[in-house]
């Protein structure tokens, strides 16, 4: 298990510095005058150009600017964005919000996928079953910023169940209908994946032996069903995580959501790329460790992986 | 109700003084339908059985024969779609067959257990082996202390049960699996164990352990035994009684011994001719065609006219083995193994699982370089083949495999198939070929109408023999058979051996034959190599082999050979 | 009959040794992409959506057809939210455009950056993901990172970044969205094919193939490649409708696709403005984008379960 962690661990640093490295290069590197190219048309003040060029060290070779940047990124000096503040700490304060809306997201969907995938499958072809699939099927065609404006202008503004938007103070209840927003499309994934998984372990071998041994139908269902079909489960969700995200920016954006998509789609309105790439490259690095953290705990539901070579 | 059961043909009360004893598990007329997408469709007719307190009792059928099927409705498992449609399932007089899922949890485990037949699938892969054991003690209410679980899984033979019931199913060989479902099965004394081909998976001697074992713990606890087996031989040696089911119906049913020695249906009487395990000869085709006989009857005349057209001189292979974080170690899958192949005959190579045999099959394949070693092909070093050599040689040397489900691209239809090969050598025109083509089928007995069908069409059998053509097709001198008869039912098997030894006279050809089933060693070669663990342990010809083997590990293959010992009155031999 | 009343023989009559090495002749020979176009078509799922799909493909090919206002033209800010009149069934834009006539024009760019993407993903992916599985070793490890490093980027995320470059900036059109989505899509496709491959590289009938003399590369193509192709159709189905929603979401954040052409994302961007007043003017937009999307998923599932090897007799 241990070495496991660390070959896990050991791959990991490749692929975020590659990710970092390309992002970099994209916005610093390419051919052009990039500080000129982060204002498009705009004239920025010679002022800021200039702070720009020392924080990004762009009197040096790439590979020493590279190096800077990322050591100014794991000691969290992130730099200023165009008003002035220093991206750091707007980060600190929108980010727990994001992270409260992603892990309510992560909950609905977690919960109410499997629950309603693990009825669907052990029942297959039942009424239960279709309904929920023909329903799943519209929700993963209505795409996320629309589901976004239909709710928020049934729940929020017909009915009044929810505030229609969010703003300054978040907190777990007025976040409540974002989340729902956000997790509604990875829902019907992870049903869909669970009542795969189910119906295909309800006919494993093991299933029927822990039948023929005695057990009753509901130690069979959670400890053997279950518990099996949990495992490409929870690899779905780890790696929706990345998804998650990309959702948070439409959903943050609709709901006004003072969160980390939110500052990311008002520096893309605004083209601020450095404070875009500080972003992205903060949030490559958690979708990395998250990931890490979910094949740890995929190897720790799946005892097999952990052998293997 | 009593009286109904004395009257009926089924009761038993002939043998002395058991008067009175009721059978532990009667089935009288059961009907099993399973609903399928084309209608509802019979799957055991009219079957009948009777197993008396400590009896053990065997269903032989090949695959599809509706045995498992019978099995598996005695438990309360039958698939979601099949239901019993008509008679009875008397367990100790209880009529089972639509007893509540309730009542069957009751009876399943303490009552009636299961030892079921893949080791590999039938173990949850995400729970410790102890944990399997604990839940089953637990749900019939026995103690289930971690002592109460080494107890019942060293009494399946497992050593060093402690620390074995901290482990998880995958760091488990297949025979120990199998000693973990079989401790699972017995683990709450049940009156009546069902075994569904519990040993089918297992190498051997493998196989004769553990079935050894099953039978001793079984005869201490006076559990009767269902055991479903495709092998007549197996069934013979290890039942009282024997119930053969063809097409989801019993044809016959009897004592072992009289069955086997005095067959009536048509059906057994083919299955006693043509299990392996019970044939002790080579089949002589060559005698009923008329053919000059002499060179299959007469080794020493054979041996002066053939030459060697395969040799294998110290042939070695290793495979690095990682064992993470760069660290790699050394193994041999095969090591200095030499012998040599005489044109025109029937070479074996023998082993287990794990001996090399198949690896050796590669190498002489060209699909895998040798480490160390030499393959001279009629003379030729073919490890110095340049790729138009090789391209030639690959004309005359030609495999077969053992699946046939796998070895046929599903996308090609039959023509195709057997026509690719002609295709990729640029052999004829489009006519020639597929005249070749038909007579090629005509030569694996396969009707012309197959030729534009698809693999999945096809039968285990039929699709073996489509294989057979398109290795065929270039003419080539040598076939290797990779398994080739592993994967067919017992009649089929012995038809496909029946091709092969027909081809082989017909044309001329020279087999060398990958098994590890020595039964069917038995049937059709004429020299034997035994592997283990990538070595040659034993040479030497067919008779020799099989009348006084001279290593131990030959001695324990054939002894594992299930049936080898029962002796047939010769008017069925 | 019997020798020993123990011993049971059935009547043979009831019990015929039948040949069973009959060849079915009463039904046409089944390939596999026969038997799953059988399957699919008595699959009401497939039929709607094929015929969903087909509509939207006329419509997107000659809009002229379904509307006779041209794109963008007779927006009167006099029409400002109007409602529905003679000629104009869903009403007007903000701007006063006939919204009838944008839908119709939408389906265009809706469509043609969902499938030109998916086929830029396939030729990128399939290519990579089966050159990786077939022959592992360097390869497969250089593709293998390669591809997490683009899986490290979520979709949207990614596109944020790339759409910051001067060049895409200054350049917005149907090609920089395909572009963008196929650059950080491909690695799906390519693991969905190198496992795929994976798995039917070490099939008998490919040894067999080699033993003939087939080549290691006329293998991979002739047998290996059409026997893993089942998950690939499924995946690419269900992708089309993924992409058409990624160009919709990227143009709703105005980094997709230009203002000049007419997309759905737009449209809804567009009617942000009007939510609260007119909200069916975002609804059409919606609602077309919904079903297009609903459509390919529909046909990927279809596609699925008449692919799906179990359901296949063996």
């Amino acid at each position: 298990m241990i070495r496991f962690i660390l070959r896990r661990l050991l791959q990991v640093i490749p692929v975020f510095l590659g990710t970092t490295l390309l992002v970099y290069y994209m916005v610093f590197a390419l051919p052009g005058d990039p500080i000129a190219a982060l204002f498009g048309d705009r004239q920025p003040p010679q002022a800021v150009i200039d702070t720009l060029r020392s924080q990004y060290h762009l009197d040096q070779p790439f590979w020493v600017q590279y190096g800077l940047f990322l050591k100014n990124l794991f000691t969290f000096n992130l730099g200023n964005d165009f008003t002035g503040q220093p991206i750091a700490a707007s980060l600190a304060r929108v980010f727990p919000v994001t992270a409260m809306l992603a892990v309510e997201a992560l909950a609905i969907q977690a919960i109410f996928g499997v629950a309603f995938g693990v009825f669907a499958g052990l029942r297959r072809g039942g009424w239960f079953d279709s309904t929920v699939l023909v329903a799943s099927l519209v929700v993963i065609a209505v795409p996320t910023f629309v589901l976004g404006f239909v709710f928020q202008l049934v729940f929020g503004v017909k009915l009044g169940w929810a505030k229609p938007t969010v703003g300054a103070n978040a907190d777990w209840v007025t976040l409540l209908l974002p989340a729902v927003v956000l997790g509604l499309v990875s829902f019907a994934y992870v049903l869909r994946l669970t009542r795969a998984s189910v119906s295909e372990n309800m006919n494993a071998d093991y299933v029927r032996t822990a039948t023929a041994k005695g057990l009753s139908r509901p130690r069979v269902v959670l400890a053997h069903i279950l518990r099996n079909s949990l495992i490409p489960v929870v690899t779905y969700l780890g790696a929706n995580l990345g998804g998650l995200m990309g959702g948070a920016i439409v959903t943050e954006g609709i709901f006004n959501v003072p969160g980390v998509g939110n500052k990311l789609y008002q520096a893309v309105l605004r083209s601020e790329g450095p404070t875009i790439v500080s972003i992205v490259s903060v949030l490559v690095l958690v979708f990395v460790v998250a990931n890490l953290l979910v094949d740890l705990l995929y190897a720790w539901l799946d005892p097999r992986i952990r052998y293997d070579q | 109700m009593r009286d109904k059961e004395m009257t009926t043909p089924d009761v038993r009360i002939d043998e002395a003084g058991t008067t009175g004893i009721r059978p532990l598990l009667e089935i009288r007329d059961l009907a099993i339908t399973f609903k399928t997408g084309g209608g509802e469709v019979k799957a055991v007719r009219d079957a009948h059985l009777t197993i008396m307190p400590g009896e053990t009792v065997a269903i032989v059928g090949e695959s599809g024969s509706g045995k498992s099927t019978t099995a598996l409705a005695a438990i309360g498992l039958l698939p979601n779609n099949g239901k019993v449609s008509g008679g009875q399932i008397l367990l100790d007089g209880e009529d089972i067959a639509h007893a509540s899922e309730q009542r069957m949890i009751e009876l399943r485990g303490n009552t009636i257990g299961m030892v079921p037949q893949d080791p590999m699938s039938n173990l949850n892969p995400v729970w410790k082996i102890g944990y399997q054991v604990r839940e089953t003690l637990r749900a019939n209410g026995r103690p289930s202390g971690p002592d109460d679980i080494a107890k019942v899984l060293s009494q399946a033979g497992l050593p060093d049960a402690k620390r074995r019931a901290n482990q998880y199913p995958h760091e488990f060989s297949g025979g120990m699996r199998q000693r973990a479902l079989i401790a699972i099965g017995l683990s709450c004394q049940p009156r009546l164990l069902i075994a569904d081909e519990p040993t089918s998976a297992l190498d051997v001697t493998v196989q004769r352990q553990i079935l050894d074992h099953l039978e001793t713990m079984t005869n201490e606890l006076g559990t009767s035994v269902l055991l479903i087996t495709h092998d007549l031989g197996l069934a013979a040696e290890r039942a009282d009684k024997v119930v053969v089911m063809y097409q989801g119906r019993v044809v016959e049913a009897g004592p072992s011994l009289e069955l086997l020695r005095n067959p009536q249906h048509p059906y057994t009487k083919r299955l006693v001719e043509s299990a392996p395990s019970l044939a002790s000869r080579r089949i002589q085709v060559a005698k009923e065609q008329g053919v000059e006989t002499t060179d299959l009857l007469a080794p020493a005349a054979e041996t002066a006219k053939s030459d060697t057209f395969l040799q294998i001189q110290d042939l070695r292979k290793v495979y690095k083995l990682r064992q993470g974080l760069g660290k790699a170690a050394d193994f041999a899958a095969v090591d200095g193994v030499s012998f040599d192949v005489r044109r025109g005959t029937t070479t074996a190579i023998v082993g287990e699982s794990g001996s090399g045999k198949s690896t050796v099959a590669k190498m002489v394949l060209q699909l895998e370089k040798p480490t160390d070693g030499r393959i001279l092909f009629d003379g030729v070093d073919t490890s110095a083949l340049k790729p138009a050599e090789l391209f030639k040689f690959r004309r005359r040397v030609q495999p077969i495999f053992q699946d046939p489900y796998g070895s046929l691209d599903p996308m090609y239809n039959i023509y195709r198939t057997i026509e690719e090969p002609l295709r990729v050598h640029k052999i004829g025109d489009q006519a020639s070929r597929e005249k070749k083509v038909r007579t090629l089928l005509d030569q694996v007995a396969l009707p012309q109408s197959a030729m534009q069908r698809y693999p999945n069409e096809l039968s285990g059998g039929q699709r073996q023999r489509v294989a057979i053509a398109r290795a065929l097709a270039l003419d080539p001198e040598v076939i290797i058979c990779d398994e080739a008869v592993s994967a067919l039912d017992v009649l089929v098997q012995a038809q496909v051996l029946n091709l092969l030894a027909d081809l082989q006279a017909n044309l001329g050809l020279t087999y060398l034959f990958i098994t590890h089933d020595l039964a069917v060693v038995r049937q059709i070669a004429d020299h034997v190599c035994v592997m283990e663990k990538g070595r040659l342990v034993e040479t030497g010809s067919t008779d020799d082999v099989f009348e006084s083997p001279q290593q131990d590990y030959t001695k324990a293959l054939l002894n594992a050979i299930p049936g080898a010992k029962l002796m047939l009155p010769p008017e069925v031999a | 009959m019997t020798s020993n009343k123990n011993h049971f023989v059935a009547p043979i009559d009831e019990t015929p040794l039948q040949a069973t090495d009959a060849v079915k002749t009463d039904q046409a020979p089944l390939s596999l992409w026969a038997d799953a176009w059988r399957k699919l078509r008595r699959r009401p799922l497939f039929i709607i959506s094929a015929l969903l799909i087909l509509a939207l493909v006329v419509i997107a090919l000659f809009p002229g057809l379904f509307t006779s206002t041209p794109p963008n033209e007779g927006c009167e800010l006099a029409n400002s939210e109007g409602g529905p009149t003679a000629g104009h069934p869903f009403g007007f834009t903000f701007q006063g455009c006939d919204v009838y006539s944008r839908v119709i024009h939408g389906t265009q760019a809706s469509l043609s950056v969902g499938l030109l993407s998916v086929l830029c993903v396939l030729v990128i992916g399939v290519t990579l993901g089966a050159l990786a599985g077939y022959y592992g070793g360097w390869i497969d490890a250089v593709l293998a990172r390669l591809g997490d490093i683009f899986f490290a980027l979520p979709l949207v995320l990614g596109a944020l970044v790339i759409t910051q470059l001067p060049l895409f900036r200054e350049n917005k059109s149907v090609w920089t969205v395909v572009f963008v989505i196929s650059l950080l899509a491909w690695p799906q496709m390519a693991r969905i094919t190198r496992g795929a491959v994976i798995e039917v590289r070490n099939s008998d009938f490919v040894t067999a193939a080699r033993a003939l003399g087939v080549s290691k590369f006329g293998a991979l193509i002739r047998h290996v490649l059409p026997n893993a192709l089942a998950p690939i159709i499924v995946l690419a189905t269900l992708e089309l409708g993924v992409f058409i929603v990624a160009e919709a979401t990227l143009s709703f954040l105005g980094i997709g696709l230009p203002q000049s052409i007419m997309s759905w994302g737009n449209d809804i961007a567009g009617a942000q403005a009007s939510i609260r007043t007119r909200p069916e003017i975002m609804l059409y937009p919606a609602a077309a984008l919904s079903i297009t999307v609903l459509s390919f998923i529909m046909l990927g599932d279809a596609v699925r379960d008449a692919l799906d090897p179990k359901s296949r007799q063996r």
